[in-house]
Parts: C-alpha cells; structure tokens; sequence
C-alpha cells in the first residue's frame, strides 16, 4: 500500500494528522448537543412556567412542587419501588439458580441457553401483548384453572388496582430473567478451575463450594447485574404500555409512563420535564459510581 | 485430577447420583416450559378461529386450523382509523430500521477507531462523555427533540426518527467498537502509516476487514433495539408513519369493537418475528451483544 513519496509530502499528509480529530468533532458535538445540550433544556424547562406550550419564564422549584404534590406521581414513585425490588430480585434469584444448574456439564446446554434467552429478543410490546391474553380474567389462566377443576379459583390482577403491578412485575421477570442467566453463566465460566480443585480436595461440599467459594467471587457479575436490571427497571415504558396502559386508572403509572403521559396527552411541560429529570437524577445516582468503578479497574 | 470429578454438583456415582441429575434435569425442563408456553400460546391462539377462543382454553390447541387471524392483522386489522393491518406498519420498519442501523453502526465503527488507534489528547474523555449517552433515561430528551423534529420539518415522519435511532444508537455503538479495538494490536496501525497509509485507508483496508465479528454485534445488538422500539416511535411518529410496534400496541390496545384475541396474537407475532429469526440464526453474537451491553467488554 505503499504511497509516492511525493503524495505523502503533499498538504494532504498535514490534514491527515488531524484528521481523527476532524472525524471525531462532529460526532462529538452531536453528542454534546443531544445529550448533554438536551438535558440542559429539559432542566430549563422544568424550572419555567411552561404549562400546555413552552413558556420560558422562570419559575423556580414550581414544577418540582408541582409535581411531588401529584398524587399520581406518589403512585407512579410506589410503583417503581414495588416493581424494581420484586423485579431485581426475582431475576437475580432465577438467574443465579439457572446458571448454577446450566454449569453442570449438560450435554444440551446451548439449546437450553437458547429457550432461556429467547424473550430478550422480543419487544416488550410483544411480551405485554401476549401476558395480557394469559393473564385474561376470564378467558385466560382462570378458564384454564376452571377446566382443570379449581372452579374457585380467579385471578383478575390485571384490572385489579391493588394487583395490576405484579402482572408487569410477571411478564418483566419472564422476558429478563434469561439475560440475569446469562451474565451469571458468563460469570461463572470465568472462574479459574484451580480455585474449584482447591476446593473438591479441601472437601467442600457442591453447596459450598456455589456459596461459599464461587458465587462470593462473582460479586463484580453481582454487581453489574443489578445494575443492569435496574436501569431496566427505571426506563419500564413498553410494558406497562402493552400491558396495562397504566390503569387501571393509573394505579401501574411508573416514571416513564407519567412523564410520557404528561408530555403528550396532558401537556403539562412543566411537570413532565421536572418528572424526566427526576429519572435523570435516580439514573445518575446508580450508574455514575458503577461507571467510575469500571472504567477505573479498566485502566488499572 | 480429572476435571468432570471435580466441578460438578453431582459428582458421587451410585443411584444419588442417578436421582440428583434427575432433579437437576426436572428443574431446568420445567423453566423450559416457563419460558416456552407464552409462545406456544401466542402461536397457537392465533390459528384458532374466534369461537374456539371463547369456548376453549388458553393452553388447548387449535381444533381447526385457520389462517384467517393472520391475514387479518397482515391485511385488515384496524390500526386507528385506517384498516390496512400490519402490513404498511412493517414496511415502515423496515424502511426506518435499515438506515438507522447501517449508519449508526458505520459511524460508531469511524468514532471507535478514531479514538482507540489514533489517541489524541483528549481521546478518553470524549469517550466518557458520549458513553454516558448510552444511560440516560430517554424522557430526558423528548420534549427538546420533539421541538427540534418540528423546527427540522421532520416531525412525525421517518426520516425524523432514523435520525433520532441513528444519534442516541452512537453511544453503543461507540462503546462495542472501542471495546473491540483494544483488543486490536497498535502496530497493524503503525506499521500501515509507515508505509504510508492514510487515516481512511487503514480504516478501510485493514481495520474494517477484520472487525467483522464486532460489525455483526453491534448490526444485531442495534437492529434488535431499534426494531423493538417503542418510545421514539410513539413519540416521534404519527398514524401514517408508525412502526410496527406502535401500530401493534394499537391493535391491541383498541377499545371498540370485539376483542380479536386471535388476530392480536398473530400481529404480536409478525412483530417479533424479524428479531426472532435473527436471534435463532445468530444467537451467539446476540448473546455477546447482550453482555457487551452490560458495559464489560
């Protein structure tokens, strides 16, 4: 690929110095205008008057009175709780005891790992579209339940206000629980053989050696895990979409949805961008530390 | 020592041994079926014709086969007020996810190789920044891009979200071709300039050939989320101009007439089938896809 002499020494050769920098400037400032740009007019915004259309007088913390005066807000902030704990912790448990199981040398492993993380694949609109027939009052898992002879038995959680919650927290736990797997199943690969050897001649137990030896070691896995799944967990939109549309009422609003709703069927811009930013700062709060972490041990 | 003895549950021989696989292989069939049957469900509700709906169960399968749930939600569902199916909803898609993931993936390819290969000052900072684009709750940006969308005369159209894919995909991008290139040995690069290769040419002939394999990761792990999205396109989009998934939540979620259980599964599945087909032919790079995401490269 070698290049005449004369065109390497050509003007051109002092432009290509720079260009990686001249490559990268426009993506960059992309970057520093839709992210960093936006979210600085967000913020603007949640500090004005703006009500149906923007109004860019100042306003103070009105938006934020505003918004955390909203009863439906306090439900949508309930229900993220709700949902994120029982969500996080029943993909972690699933995941972890798949993967313990899945790394007994089982001959038909890969075709299990498939079944077990096909759902990532889908839409969460597909999920909450096909949950919301199962979870039908009437024709659905109660029918089922009714023909098998438990005429008793009803199940109404998705129209039920007290309930609906946990019908996104079943459907989000079936289509993640497969990536939990994985990335514990990763993790575990990654464990050196000498440390188990150690542990067969010491004598400990198979339950030991998961508990007390390897999974203490996965902590990062842990970690990065929960991370992922909460970030999961605060960006929930789709489903609840799908599945629910927030009601009954709006007892299954979550962050997003409120924001969404606000933003465009209410148009209220004040609190929808105060609401967004609060996301902003719960993200912020979980995933710079994480990132710092990493990118830390990253360098070292 | 021999390896099979040693990191395995089950490792006494005898009937224990025989009854734990047992219990092993009985847990890990019954998650087989957790995960399996909402699919069978959706496929199997959707060739079962409306009344066999109402008079079977759930889990029964088709007595009578019938097609006529799928060529409704393909031809002549109701999505709104138009009742065209799903079918223009899909080439909408189509037309919007194929732009958005070639170019998203071909600039985070540039931006990755300009910023691992050529390490000028300034070069990890400016990765830091754009990657913490790939966290940010996407609520934050709506209302500015919607006001931009509508001052760039590309609200609710297409194009407009091509663009909006293409610019918040970067940071992923970015971060799958950067974590790759690492791994990339520096002198390929040194040597190729002595010999006088420029910054494109040796993006070109050298570093793009052999980063096929991230190429492909990055191509599924963007064409599955821009596919499945929601947000952008319920937000961004009108009617006319919907995706597929918005337009199925349409379906799905209308309150007049009678419930088509039927025709919402087979819309569910034309939906998820193109993300599906991907997965089935190239599981393994979705997977390092899925665990690239998880920042770890």
């Amino acid at each position: 690929m070698a290049l005449p002499k004369a065109l390497s020494r050509s003007p051109w050769r002092s432009i290509d110095r720079w260009l990686p920098q001249i490559v990268v400037s426009p993506l960059f400032a992309v970057s520093l205008f839709f992210v960093y740009g936006f979210i600085a007019w967000t913020v603007y915004i949640s500090f004005t008057r703006s009500g149906v259309m923007p109004n860019y007088t100042l306003d103070g913390v009105g938006q934020y009175v505003r918004l955390w005066a909203t009863p439906r807000w306090q439900v949508a902030l309930r229900n993220l709780v709700t949902f994120s704990v029982l969500f996080i912790g029943l993909c972690l448990v699933i995941g972890i005891l798949l993967a313990v199981l899945l790394d007994q040398r089982i001959r038909i492993e890969g075709a299990i790992r498939t079944i077990y993380l096909y759902p990532m694949a889908l839409s969460f609109i597909v999920t909450g579209t096909v949950w919301k027939w199962i979870l039908n009052p009437g024709l659905g898992l109660e029918r089922v339940m009714h023909r098998a002879g438990f005429e008793s038995f009803t199940f109404d959680w998705l129209v039920n206000a007290d309930f609906a919650i946990y019908t996104v927290v079943i459907a989000g736990v079936w289509q993640s629980s497969g990536y939990a797997m994985a990335l514990f199943l990763a993790g575990l690969r990654s464990v050196d053989d000498e440390v188990l050897k150690a542990a067969a001649i010491d004598g400990a137990g198979p339950l030991r050696t998961y508990f007390g030896i390897v999974l203490p070691m996965m902590r990062p896995v842990f970690m990065s895990t929960v991370i992922i799944l909460a970030h999961l967990a605060i960006k929930s939109f789709d489903l609840v979409m799908a599945l629910t549309g927030g009601g009954p009422g709006y007892a299954t609003d979550m962050p997003a949805t409120f924001m969404y709703a606000y933003a465009f069927q209410r148009s209220e811009l004040g609190v929808a961008a105060a609401s967004a930013v609060m996301m902003l700062v719960t993200i912020i709060a979980i995933i710079v530390p994480y990132l710092y972490s990493e990118l830390r041990e990253g360098r070292r | 020592m021999n390896r099979r003895q040693i990191d395995g549950i089950v490792r006494r021989g005898g009937p224990w041994q025989a009854v734990q696989r047992g219990v092993l292989f009985a847990v890990l069939a019954l998650f087989c079926a957790y995960y399996l049957v909402p699919l069978v469900v959706m496929i199997s509700t959707s060739f079962k014709s409306l009344d066999e709906i109402r008079l079977g169960t759930l889990t029964s399968l088709p007595q009578a086969v019938t097609f006529e749930a799928w060529a409704k939600a393909w031809g002549s569902a109701c999505v709104g007020v138009r009742c065209d199916g799903l079918q223009p909803y899909v080439w909408n898609s189509v037309m919007m996810v194929v732009p958005a993931v070639a170019l998203s993936t071909f600039l985070g390819a540039l931006n990755g190789y300009a910023l691992t290969k050529w390490r000028f000052r300034g070069a990890d900072v400016i990765f830091a920044l754009i990657l913490f684009g790939a966290f940010i709750p996407f609520q934050v940006i709506l209302l500015p891009m919607a006001r931009t969308l509508g001052v760039l005369g590309l609200a609710g159209t297409i194009p407009g979200l091509i663009m909006v894919h293409t610019i918040y995909g970067l940071a992923f991008t970015t971060l799958f071709f950067r974590n790759f290139f690492i791994g990339v040995s520096d002198g390929i690069v040194r040597a190729a300039q002595v010999d006088g290769a420029s910054f494109f040419g040796i993006f070109f002939r050298i570093i793009l050939p052999m980063s096929l394999p991230a190429i492909v990761v990055t191509l599924i792990w963007q064409f599955t989320q821009i596919w499945n999205d929601f947000l952008f396109g319920v937000a961004f989009t009108v009617g006319e101009s919907n995706p597929v998934t918005v337009a199925l939540n349409n379906v799905v979620n209308t309150s007049t007439g009678v419930k088509e259980y039927n025709v919402d599964m087979a819309a569910a599945i034309i939906a998820a089938l193109p993300t599906l087909a991907v997965y089935v032919l190239a599981g393994s790079y979705f997977v390092r896809g899925l665990s690239a995401g998880a920042v770890k490269g």
